[in-house]
């Protein structure tokens, strides 16, 4: 029997090395459990039926391009499209055996916090369906958390694998920018997109952050690795120095309990053996989120803008030219993509250039230099993933600030292009909290070593307790 | 009043790489279309550019001939417009971070040296190829369809921007010559304005004669020969003048003057003005080309023909000089001994309306030839330079009498030149077309090159490929 609720992505290739499953029978059971459990999540865009290798499975956000497997972004405007290669990523993870289940759910073109963005209908949590997974990577981490796959990759671009991942229960880490390589990824954001894993432990997430890690001769922004990834072992955090930033902290959006939690494991810490204190971030956090939806909006307006209709996906045809890309533009973008193609049109046009992305960048910088002071005088940062735990559907769809708010402690690493890891650290009412740790800059083996020693510590329970 | 034209000029060049700008694709002129397409030139979701070293490198040369600065740190920005040869949705270019800057192109003229300020020469991708179906005038407007060729889409593209340095239709038309030249010798474009490898606009303005002001400007695009060029600059001017000269001012705007080749964005009247939402090209780092590279690429200059105009006009004047160097006629010059100004005139006269390529002319016969011209009848002589690039050609043939012009005479002669040499017709016959100048070889040998070798050409083709 193949408890997939409960599996970790190394317990599944234990059980595949030790002869007790096949790779066939691992694949039908994760696919049994798809079969069972997402109807009523829907984290699944499209479903493999089979996919070569003799590995384990693994779920693929729907923003990685598969050879063959449709490939939509939780768009209309892709609808039908068939990729013509892998994205670098899917294929090192074919190389690496890793079978593609299917691709996950997500808010449409990654913009969003709760996958409600998506144009096939949103994702449901695992914990509570009435609720959100978080977003945009929320199809991938609603699977790992309902068991229906034992790994997935998601996207961060401001937040879309930490949030989901502290929302759902489970382990996200967005990368240093730079290490994983965008080839393939359908892009949003180009200067913050990072492809990462979330993965039911720490140990997982490390193992397939090896794999999909390394410089791309495809991706002229990827870098080499400067020391291997190691799989996490530490029990303690003996000799870390770990900050607390007042501004993520004490933010007035969190909510009690998720500060309730957090603060324990923060005290948990210092057990362990680290040494804490208090740090500040004041501009980080004014500034971070106001940059990002500049800089963000810039970019996704001239990333969609190949989507012309001229091409592959979505044609709307009647009249000249104009009006083709016009009235497919309108059928095919759902309104936040349309909502950020008007912010980043506005912001890139000439006269406003200067002022809006312009300072945004220079702001981007005054960040990255905070960022760096605070971890002069420590090893790594704690906070809040989120200020909330899941929100109920529907909560704030009408009001897209409240919807950006959630990103407000994830955003600030990601602009200075640092690398986060999110692990469940607790619950409130019934659901989970996530912990960010933030790291220098390919600091992943230290996020990998702190967030493991937390995690044996914690002693979380990764499945939903309706699923039981 | 009297005015001076001020004329700038925008010349793009595609550059000869084996591949794209940015992906793989193999750059072929007369492939069938879309045939020479991936992921990357058809901008699929996800794909990257990955920049052309090549491309890179022809591009910091060419900085160099035109005596640039080569930046330490050139950026790619992006220019947004929405049309269907644009797959993107924006061409990567560069914007105020240009890979060469500030260099200067000296243009030698009857008057002397005219100094061409260079503003810049940056690197860009082509867009794509649009066919306009049905409509009248091959225009989007009105066309019953429109069907896009990506081949080209991706070809490394180099816009050269002069400053507002030229003061004739006369002095621009011998620049883009002699520019065009330039790059064809540097072996980094073809420069055929009949690929559309080199393009160009034109920006005219007039100010009245001994002012330093520059006045509202037209730009004349899309023109499709260097002479109609020099026609369409003249007209402007002429338009120009008349219209301050009659009170009235110059409205800045675009002139298409060959709408069926358009290729450029559309709506460029100054209501519509275009925004191009440059963005920095967050897909590609920084060009920070090491400076190594920099200075090897600068000891590979050639000799540069506007150098070579200058050198070769203390011999034979300026206007011969020129015309042989713009038309790749100096080499040869320099090689064919005789009466320097007699043998200048033949080359750009007689022997240029032969339309023989200069390059596979034996210049020592050549020399011959010109030097015993007085002794030849002028259609011998005509018929002699038509024969100057033959393999074999000899001078001795057209020269004196023993001319052997008769088939009968030769043919016997032929055979046994084919008869001896089984090993060279086999191969011939398999292809190895080259060794026909063998075959001439042997049987001028046989004539003390007395045959006349069109005919032996006519003769030895009839045999051998029967």
């Amino acid at each position: 029997m193949i408890d997939t609720l409960r599996l970790t992505a190394k317990q599944v290739n234990d059980l595949l090395e030790n002869g007790e499953a096949s790779s066939d029978e691992i694949f039908a059971a994760y696919r049994a459990a798809i079969d069972e459990r997402d109807r009523e999540l829907n984290s699944f865009l499209h479903v493999c039926d089979d996919a070569p290798g003799e590995g384990i499975p693994i779920a693929l956000k729907d923003v990685v391009s598969t050879n063959g497997i449709p490939t939509t972004a939780g768009s209309k405007i892709l609808e039908g499209y068939l990729p013509v290669f892998d994205a670098t990523v899917a294929a090192r993870c074919k190389a690496r055996g890793l079978r593609t289940i299917g691709k996950t759910n997500m808010d449409e073109f990654a913009m969003g916090s709760s996958t409600e963005n998506s144009a096939y209908g949103p994702t449901r949590n695992p914990w509570d369906p009435d609720r959100v997974p978080g977003g945009s990577s929320g199809g991938s981490a609603a699977a790992v958390a309902a068991g229906l796959t034992p790994w997935a990759l998601g996207s961060d671009t401001g937040g879309s694998i930490k949030q989901p991942a502290a929302l759902c229960g489970v382990v996200g880490l967005r990368p240093t920018y730079g290490t994983v390589s965008r080839s393939g990824i359908v892009a949003f954001a180009s200067s913050l997109d990072q492809i990462g894993p979330i993965t039911k432990t720490v140990a997982d997430c490390a193992f397939l952050y090896s794999v999909i890690a390394g410089r791309d001769p495809g991706d002229t922004t990827t870098v080499e690795l400067s020391e291997p990834v190691e799989i996490p072992t530490a029990e303690d955090l003996q000799g870390l120095r770990i900050g607390i930033p007042k501004e993520l902290n004490d933010n007035p959006g969190i909510e009690p309990g998720v500060g309730e939690a957090v603060n324990a494991a923060i005290e948990l810490c210092r057990d362990l053996g680290a040494e804490v204190g208090e740090t500040t971030l004041p501009r980080s956090v004014e500034y971070g989120l106001p940059c990002y939806y500049l800089i963000a909006p810039s970019e996704a307006s001239s990333n969609l803008a190949r989507y012309d209709g001229v091409r592959y996906g979505l044609r709307r045809t009647d009249g000249d030219v104009r009006e083709m890309y016009m009235r497919t533009r309108d059928a095919g973008f759902g309104d936040e993509p349309k909502r950020r193609i008007m912010l980043g049109t506005y912001a890139l046009s000439a006269g406003y250039y200067e002022a809006y992305y312009g300072q945004a960048q220079k702001v981007r910088t005054i960040i990255r230099d905070e960022f760096r002071t605070a971890l002069e005088r420590f090893d790594l940062l704690v906070s809040p993933t989120s200020p909330t735990v899941a929100f109920p559907l529907g909560a704030k769809t009408d009001n897209p600030l409240a919807m950006y708010l959630s990103d407000v402690l994830a955003i600030p690493p990601n602009m200075a292009g640092l690398p986060g890891l999110s692990i469940p650290c607790g619950l409130s009412e019934g659901l989970p909290v996530g912990l960010q740790l933030i790291g220098p800059q390919f600091s992943e083996n230290l996020l990998f070593r702190a967030g493991h020693a937390l995690e044996r510590a914690l002693a979380f329970d990764y499945v939903p307790p309706r699923l039981k | 009043m009297s005015w001076e034209p001020v004329i700038g000029l925008e010349i793009h060049v595609h550059l000869k790489t084996r591949t794209k700008m940015f992906c793989r694709c193999e750059l072929e002129y007369f492939a069938p279309e879309n045939s020479r397409t991936c992921p990357v030139c058809l901008a699929h979701p996800g794909t990257l550019p990955v920049p052309n070293k090549r491309a890179i490198e022809m591009t910091i040369l060419l900085g160099h001939a035109l005596d640039c600065e080569i930046a330490q740190h050139a950026v790619f920005h992006r220019k947004h417009y929405f049309y269907p040869d644009l797959p993107k949705g924006y061409q990567i270019s560069q914007y105020d971070e240009p890979l060469c800057i500030d260099g200067a192109f000296t243009l030698p003229t009857a008057e002397g040296d005219v100094a061409v300020g260079i503003v810049r020469a940056h690197l860009e991708e082509d867009a794509a190829k649009n066919v306009h179906m049905g409509g009248a005038e091959g225009r989007i407007a009105g066309a019953d369809r429109t069907l896009v060729d990506f081949n080209r889409a991706g070809t490394p593209l180099v816009e050269i921007v002069t400053g507002p340095d030229l003061h004739s239709s006369e002095h621009a038309k011998r620049f883009l010559q002699l520019l065009r030249q330039t790059v064809v010798e540097l072996g980094i474009s073809d420069a055929e304005m009949e690929k559309g490898s080199l393009r160009f606009d034109v920006n005219v303005s007039v100010r009245p004669e001994g002012s330093d002001e520059l006045r509202t400007r037209t730009e004349l695009k899309n023109m499709n020969s260097f002479n109609f060029a020099a026609k369409g600059i003249e007209r402007e001017i002429l338009r120009q003048i008349q219209v301050y000269e009659s009170g009235g001012q110059v409205e800045q705007e675009t002139m298409h003057f060959d709408p069926g080749n358009e290729s450029a964005p559309p709506l460029r009247s100054k209501e519509e003005a275009q925004d191009y939402r440059y963005l920095p090209e967050p897909d590609l780092v920084p060009l920070e080309p090491p400076r190594d590279l920099v200075e090897e690429l600068r000891t590979q200059l050639p000799e540069l023909p506007g150098a070579r105009i200058d050198r070769i006009s203390e011999e034979i004047g300026f206007e011969l000089a020129e015309g042989l160097v713009v038309s790749g006629r100096d080499r040869l010059f320099e090689r064919v001994g005789g009466d320097r100004k007699a043998v200048a005139n033949i080359l750009m006269n007689q022997f240029a309306a032969t339309g023989v390529d200069p390059a596979l002319v034996d210049p020592e016969e050549l020399s011959k030839l010109i030097m015993a011209r007085d002794q030849v009848p002028r259609h011998v002589f005509t018929e002699a330079l038509a024969a100057s690039a033959d393999p074999g050609f000899s001078a001795e043939t057209y020269l004196g009498d023993g001319q052997i012009t008769e088939a009968g005479d030769l043919e016997p002669l032929i055979d046994q030149v084919l008869a001896a040499n089984p090993e060279q017709v086999e191969l011939y016959r398999s292809g190895k077309q080259g060794l026909l100048g063998f075959f001439v070889g042997q049987v001028m040998k046989e004539t003390e090159g007395r045959a006349n070798p069109k005919l032996v050409n006519e003769l030895l083709r009839q045999k051998l490929d029967a």
